[in-house]
């Protein structure tokens, strides 16, 4: 994913001068040929995510097209009131980015787990914000941020995820993307768990059951049509994240289905609400807070079952 | 305009029971020779794209921008009475929805020098011809993003970017002395690469000297120290820290006018 939006993005500064990139000091290794390319239109901030998110807005006011980019939750939390006050507040057409999210600098300890930035970002009014699944995704959702602008915050994972769309997608802003249709279970996934999810649907079907699969790259704004139809025509919906359970998608959902009448219960898989003192690489925390295929299945089946009650067992 | 500044702040900060009419009075000069003189911009094309860009990074002295716009024409004098009451837009920190001529909403301390060392950057990067000018309070000098913003507008030469500060030496408890020494204040500035000139913040020759920079040139970014005297002006309001939230009472009130008005 993060290689997909670099190579993208300087595609798009060639394309327009006043395109500026901002790092706060990061992105070794893999933001050298924006660097080269457009020398001009690249600042490295230092470490300093609050000027860099003030600039950002600075340069927006007057004409520019502004990406910040850092990892972790050091272009969001850090400098949350910026990007409230100056970035969104104005209008200004800045978008930060964060490499990493979830647990994908798993093994560097809690500063580096972004685990809480969808709810915190969801929360501001006016900030559109994107969790693209794969690099398909993620060519879609920088295309519209190209065109329509910011404020938003765009979510990527690292580099190298299984890409899980088979052909080029073209998404509008908030709207999700229907990969399976099926009839027992809803699986809702956003960002970089869409390839976990796409496995747990492929286990699920292989036990009988009837599943769909809907990716969600625009968790604001939310597109609640398709949450609503998935909630009236399936048993089960069950949310599947990168993130705390609390306010992310999970939460967006429980929002929108808490207030409609007869919509399908709801199944929340993501991480339990504390911090992770526990490090080790994204797949063996994935395993260890039940974000696996695997788990995922088991999950979906026993609430499956338990909704059914004992006159209907699922197999 | 500085006079009429400090009558349309006290009348606002008395009728809409607001805080913060020392900081209004404090700065009374300085938005008076930054609007009178120094900011080219046009009341009636407020988004002029050359336009001069001024942020009042210190927003809680809102009623006295809000007063230098309507001054300068951006808007009639008469919808200052708005300020501070139920409903209305002229809030108490600065705010651009719907009032020409605000660039930046502030209010939050600490984010005004940022965004105009970003708009100074676009200025220079375009070869544009329009300057950046922030005022700042002492106070904010306590906060860990003015400096990023210090040390980036340093390290990239904007010398098209104007930080006068707004040096009373009394914030929100006490004087910043007191508080977070801010001293030795100039040498700081210096020593993270800025030209500094300190003035008389009450002396408009010297103000509109020091802040009118060139917007194409190969030096530093600019500091004005401004010196000056919180609720400048009104002889029971100068040096009190009270002033910092109490809100004139009318028979305060008139007798701060009578000495504005002199």
């Amino acid at each position: 994913m993060r290689t997909r939006f670099l190579t993208e993005l300087l595609e798009a500064a060639k394309q327009n001068p006043d395109l500026v990139l901002i790092t706060g000091d990061l992105g070794f290794g893999v933001i050298e040929p924006f660097v080269e390319a457009v020398p001009t239109q690249f600042i490295n901030a230092g470490v300093a995510e609050q000027n860099m998110t003030g600039l950002a807005a600075g340069i927006a006011l007057s004409g520019g097209k502004v990406f910040t980019y850092s990892i972790a939750n050091f272009p969001t939390l850090r400098c949350l009131e910026q990007i409230r006050n100056d970035v969104v507040y104005h209008g200004a057409d800045v978008v930060v980015v964060a490499v990493g999210g979830g647990l994908a600098y798993g093994a560097l300890g809690m500063s580096h787990h972004a685990t809480e930035d969808l709810a915190i970002m969801r929360a501001i009014p006016g900030l559109a914000v994107a969790a693209p699944g794969d690099p398909v995704e993620t060519s879609a959702v920088l295309a519209d941020l190209l065109e329509s602008g910011g404020p938003a915050y765009l979510r990527l994972g690292k580099a190298g995820e299984r890409t899980v769309h088979t052909a080029p997608l073209a998404v509008r802003r908030g709207e999700a993307v229907q990969l399976r249709a099926g009839r027992d279970a809803c699986l809702v996934s956003t960002g970089a768990m869409l390839p976990v999810a796409d496995d747990a649907a492929v286990l699920l079907e292989e036990q009988g059951l009837s599943v769909s699969l809907l990716s969600f790259p625009w968790i604001s704004p939310l597109d609640e049509t398709a949450l609503l139809d998935a909630a009236a025509e399936h048993e089960l919906v069950v949310t599947i994240e990168e993130h705390t359970i609390s306010g992310g998608l999970g939460g967006a959902a429980a929002e929108v289905m808490a207030e409609t009448r007869g919509a399908a219960p709801l199944l929340r898989v993501g991480l339990p609400h504390r911090f992770s003192s526990v490090v080790g690489d994204q797949e063996y925390l994935r395993s260890l807070y039940g974000l696996t295929a695997e788990a995922i299945t088991t999950r979906t089946i026993k609430a499956l079952e338990e909704n059914r009650g004992l006159a209907r067992q699922v197999y | 305009m500085a006079r009429r500044i400090r009558a349309h702040v006290l009348r606002m900060t008395s009728s809409g029971k607001s805080s913060h009419v020392g900081s209004g009075l404090s700065v009374a000069d300085i938005l008076a020779v930054l609007y009178g003189e120094v900011l080219r911009l046009d009341p009636n094309d407020p988004n002029l794209q050359d336009r001069d860009r001024f942020i009042m990074s210190k927003g809680h002295a809102g009623a006295s921008v809000y007063a230098a716009l309507a001054e300068r024409g951006f808007f009639a004098r008469e919808r200052l009475a708005e300020h501070y009451q139920n409903g209305s837009i002229f809030s108490g920190h600065v705010s651009h929805v719907d009032v020409p001529g605000v660039e930046l909403s502030t209010g939050s301390l600490g984010h005004g020098l940022p965004v105009g060392a970003g708009m100074a950057w676009r200025a220079h990067a375009a070869g544009a011809t329009w300057r950046s000018f922030v005022l700042l309070s002492d106070g904010e000098c306590d906060e860990g993003s003015t400096w990023e913003a210090v040390l980036f507008a340093a390290h990239h030469r904007l010398s098209n970017l104007v930080a006068i500060v707004d040096y009373n030496q009394l914030q929100s408890l006490d004087t910043t002395q007191a508080t977070l020494a801010l001293e030795p204040f100039a040498d700081k500035w210096r020593a993270f690469g800025w030209d500094v000139v300190e003035v008389d913040g009450h002396d408009h020759r010297s103000l509109a000297e020091a802040a009118d920079v060139p917007a194409l040139s190969e030096g530093l970014p600019r500091c004005v120290i401004a010196h000056t005297v919180k609720g400048k002006g009104v002889s029971f309001m100068e040096n009190a820290v009270l002033w910092h939230y109490r809100s004139p009472s009318s028979d305060e009130l008139a007798r701060a006018l009578a000495e504005v008005q002199g």
